[in-house]
């Protein structure tokens, strides 16, 4: 079930022989590379196979037809980074590109995410985590591969040049990857390869194509729903609607009853229909007709819960931030403001609905899922399936789409309770609606600002109460710190460029009970709309410009000025725009890239919003793939745009109100802007690209409109009623 | 036994006639590049040509599909259009996730064979019924347009 993707080819494999277990560790590979070189030897399979591949490491493997397979630990749902990981070892490697393929990894702990410590896709982390490793590991193999040339020709290593897979030495003497690659893998593994000054890329930086478009575009791709075990049955469950919900009633006849239906199964978390295929599953799920005990839960109410966070926002006193004297600069200020925003629960609604296949057989864990956890489920699904963790393999596929959700272990955890008490493989397909209902939500939150203005209309206090339950309470995998602050309740607010005197930020945790997670920007996703929105604000009351108002305060983040000035730039902030359209602008930073937006946009005489065109300007820091960098942003544009014009997930008697996309609308082509990236030259330290770009474009609109129309837009999605025109 | 036509095969099925087309595909046919999207013909994953027609096959039954022509994103390569589009979705590098993508380039084949000169709002009409959760709306347009100018000039 392995992906095997290379140039041109979509390569359909079959599941490879490699089991966690045989993988090497990276401690044991860097102890004794050559012993583990049999370890790892892959069956061959494909083009590279043929010719017979040599692994000189855990991420690299040469056939003698020069084909090179590197092996990516990381989850592919989009971001690239079955083509990235690639190209950073490329690069050391000085590979021939057009002849570099991918390879999804098993769990192993050479793979895992060296920012995390645990195999794992997620916080834009790839590439920050991978850019010195995996070019390591590149380099690592390039060197060994000039060793074995330079005691096959009697020469000194440091006399040889490597370029797109071939060694070249003194007197003309040439020899290919492919042909060195047997005699290096016996030689020791460089413990601190020479790596490459980056004016040297050749790779890296440049605009590239991504290895897996063949596949995504002839309905070869595999996904996590795609998997197919033979003897496999499909379960659809009735989840539970709440969290703790018990059912009352089952009507498990009328279910069996239906054609192709096996088996009924109960799991704290709903009831199971396990049936030939999905159609029989559902249609026996909805004949179970389940009345249930909400208890509790059944009191929950969306007026409710905002009403709660408000009370945290206002009682705020876990605080973050406590700088100058806050009371004294709102005493002294010639004009002080107050503000209430406020965001709502959001689904992640990945393309893909959640699933997973999982096959519990003795002592032994198979799943086969798009995740973005593998490492952590390996400990987790052994603790279902009471077996040990090196005896859960999990395969890896391509995930329709993660944005964070992937990263939860529900599914996975009920795949595998389904096949360990059913004795069978089991599919389990959670339909539109489930994975809407199903909880893991992007926290809602309340925001109380005061903000203070002096007599040259300069700002000299910022406070803001934050009320929002916590995610990393409710994660199970952190905790929350001894100061009760929860960092991603207040990052893009407590984290914010402006140079302000005064300070007070503090948050109030408030748990309404819905499980709360990580949603593509996570904590940034709202504080950046809130804070960009309220400086915005700040500017109005100062009567400037909100470009110069934000301007004047960046003097202490050049680089958050440097996006911002860009971005303005190329979008021709102050130059005249047709009649009924505006621009917003706003500047958020997030896992370690920096990014400003400016949106043109008018509004439909239904008043709901337009957006026409989105300037973004990014400082990611030094470049792996141009490409996906632009197209990143623009997908978290698409993103976080849809979001503030529809996102809403609301709680009504305990049962969340949203099903299918009628519900839970997603901006379509005909809603989309024209999107500009442009991305600022640097030689800083890698950033993350998957998450930046979200948090700018709502406050961007937002600030648009009140551009437009002089109203502001404090609580989101975007309600179009105050700008309908009569 | 159901027989249907699938991608020019005559194909017999042991399924109910109120199941719909797409798990037909996907489970009995294993044609898994047709995605399960939403169930309700709302995103467009499910995509599929009968009689040429783009059509959401989660909510066509099997019942009504007989003497028809079922093709799916497996065969496009086989056309003239399908193969036009999976060209220049690779030149302008159109997926990231890729989920969507079958549907898209169904939904933009059926468009194309009737019309090679599709304006904005004719790929507006054509597309807006797929939905593509990580934003590659303009990449798809401008991919689509590419196979247009292809097509024209292969006459």
């Amino acid at each position: 079930m392995d992906k095997k993707l290379e140039h041109g080819t979509a390569t359909d494999t079959a599941a490879t022989a490699a089991t966690p277990g045989a993988a090497p560790s990276r401690r044991a590979f860097l102890q004794s590379g050559a012993a583990l070189v049999v370890a790892f030897a892959l069956p061959a399979t494909g083009r590279a196979a043929a010719a017979g591949a040599t692994a000189l490491s855990a991420y690299v493997r040469i056939a003698a037809d020069n084909r090179v397979t590197v092996v990516c630990g990381s989850s592919e749902m989009g971001q690239g980074v079955l083509t990235a990981i690639p190209m950073l070892v490329a690069e050391e490697l000085d590979a021939d590109w057009p002849l570099v393929g991918v390879e999804q990894a098993p769990v192993d702990q050479a793979y895992n995410n060296p920012m995390f410590g645990m195999q794992a896709t997620g916080g834009s982390t790839t590439v920050r985590a991978n850019w010195l490793p995996m070019r390591q590991a590149g380099a690592a193999a390039r060197e060994m591969l000039v060793a074995a040339a330079a005691a096959q020709w009697q020469v000194d290593a440091s006399t040889l040049t490597t370029d797109k897979g071939t060694v070249s030495g003194p007197g003309g003497k040439k020899a290919s990857y492919g042909s060195l690659v047997a005699a290096a893998s016996r030689l020791p593994v460089p413990a601190k390869p020479k790596l490459k000054d980056s004016k040297a890329f050749k790779l890296l930086g440049k605009p590239t194509k991504r290895l897996d478009t063949v596949a995504k575009s002839n309905g070869s791709a595999r996904f996590g729903i795609d998997a197919q075990v033979p003897g496999m049955l499909v379960a659809v469950m009735a989840r539970a609607p709440t969290a703790g919900a018990k059912p009352k009633a089952v009507n498990e006849a009328a279910a069996k009853a239906v054609k192709g239906v096996q088996q009924v199964i109960t799991l704290p978390s709903g009831v199971a229909v396990l049936a030939r295929g999905y159609w029989a599953a559902k249609k026996g799920r909805d004949a179970l007709d389940v009345q249930w005990d909400l208890g509790a839960a059944g009191q929950l109410n969306s007026a409710a819960i905002s009403e709660m966070l408000d009370e945290g926002a206002r009682e705020a006193d876990a605080v973050a931030l406590d700088q100058g004297n806050p009371r004294d600069a709102s005493a002294n200020a010639a004009k002080t403001l107050d503000a209430r925003y406020e965001a709502p629960y959001l689904a992640h609604a990945c393309m893909e609905p959640l699933n997973c296949t999982a096959w519990v057989q003795g002592d032994r864990v198979e799943i086969w899922a798009g995740t973005q956890s593998q490492g952590p489920a390996q400990g987790i699904l052994g603790q279902v399936a009471q077996v040990t963790p090196a005896k859960v393999k999990i395969n890896t596929l391509l995930l329709g789409g993660g944005f964070g959700r992937r990263f939860a272990p529900d599914f996975t955890i009920d795949a595998t309770l389904l096949s360990k008490i059913s004795g069978k493989p089991v599919k389990l397909i959670y339909t539109r609606e489930d994975d809407m209902a199903a909880g893991f939500y992007r926290p809602p939150s309340v925001a109380r600002f005061s903000g203070a203005l002096d007599d040259q209309g300069a700002l000299t206090m910022l406070k803001a109460g934050v009320g929002s339950p916590s995610i990393m309470a409710g994660s199970g995998f952190m905790q929350l710190p001894a100061n009760g602050v929860d960092a991603m309740a207040l990052e893009g607010l407590v984290d914010h460029p402006y140079d302000i005197p005064n300070q007070r930020i503090a948050y109030g945790r408030r748990e309404p009970g819905p499980q709360v997670w990580f949603w593509r920007s996570v904590g940034h996703s709202q504080n950046g709309f809130f804070t960009e929105g309220f400086i915005d604000e700040m500017a109005a009351a100062a009567g400037k410009d909100p470009f110069e108002f934000r301007r004047a305060l960046l003097s202490k983040s050049p680089r958050h000025k440097a996006v911002l000035e860009l971005a303005a730039q190329k979008a021709g902030w102050g130059t005249p725009l047709p009649k009924g359209v505006a621009r917003g602008i706003a500047v958020v930073s997030s896992f370690g890239s920096y990014v400003a937006q400016v949106a043109e946009v008018s509004v439909g005489a239904d008043g709901t919003p337009r957006v026409h065109r989105v300037v973004a300007a990014v400082d990611c820091g030094m470049t792996v793939n141009p490409l996906t960098i632009e197209r990143q942003i623009e997908g978290a544009i698409v993103y976080g745009l849809t979001a503030a014009l529809y996102g809403k997930i609301s709680f009504k008697d305990g049962r969340v109100e949203q099903g299918n996309f009628h519900q839970y609308p997603m901006l379509r082509m005909n809603e989309m802007p024209k999107v500009e990236v442009h991305i600022v030259k640097s030689s800083e330290e890698p950033g993350g690209i998957g998450e930046p770009g979200t948090p700018p474009i709502a406050p961007a609109v937002v600030n648009a409109l009140f551009a437009l129309t002089g109203q502001r837009v404090r609580s989101l999605p975007i309600d179009p009623a105050p700008f309908k025109r009569a | 036994m159901l027989t249907l036509n699938v991608n020019g095969k005559a194909v017999a099925l042991d399924a109910e006639p109120d199941m719909p087309l797409l798990w037909a595909l996907r489970e009995d046919l294993q044609l898994t590049g047709t995605k399960f999207g939403c169930g309700v013909a709302l995103c467009g994953a499910c995509t599929v040509h009968i009689d040429g027609v783009a059509v959401r096959s989660c909510s066509t039954l099997l019942s009504s599909l007989a003497g028809k022509k079922v093709t799916t994103i497996e065969a496009m390569a086989g056309t003239q259009a399908g193969k036009a589009l999976q060209a220049a979705w690779v030149a302008h590098d159109v997926p990231q996730c890729g989920y969507c993508q079958s549907g898209q380039i169904m939904s933009a084949c059926a468009m194309l064979a009737k019309n090679k000169q599709p304006s904005d709002a004719d790929i507006d009409s054509a597309i807006s019924g797929n939905i593509c959760r990580c934003g590659t709306y303009n990449p798809i347009r401008a991919a689509i347009k590419t196979a247009a100018v292809s097509l024209r000039k292969a006459g």
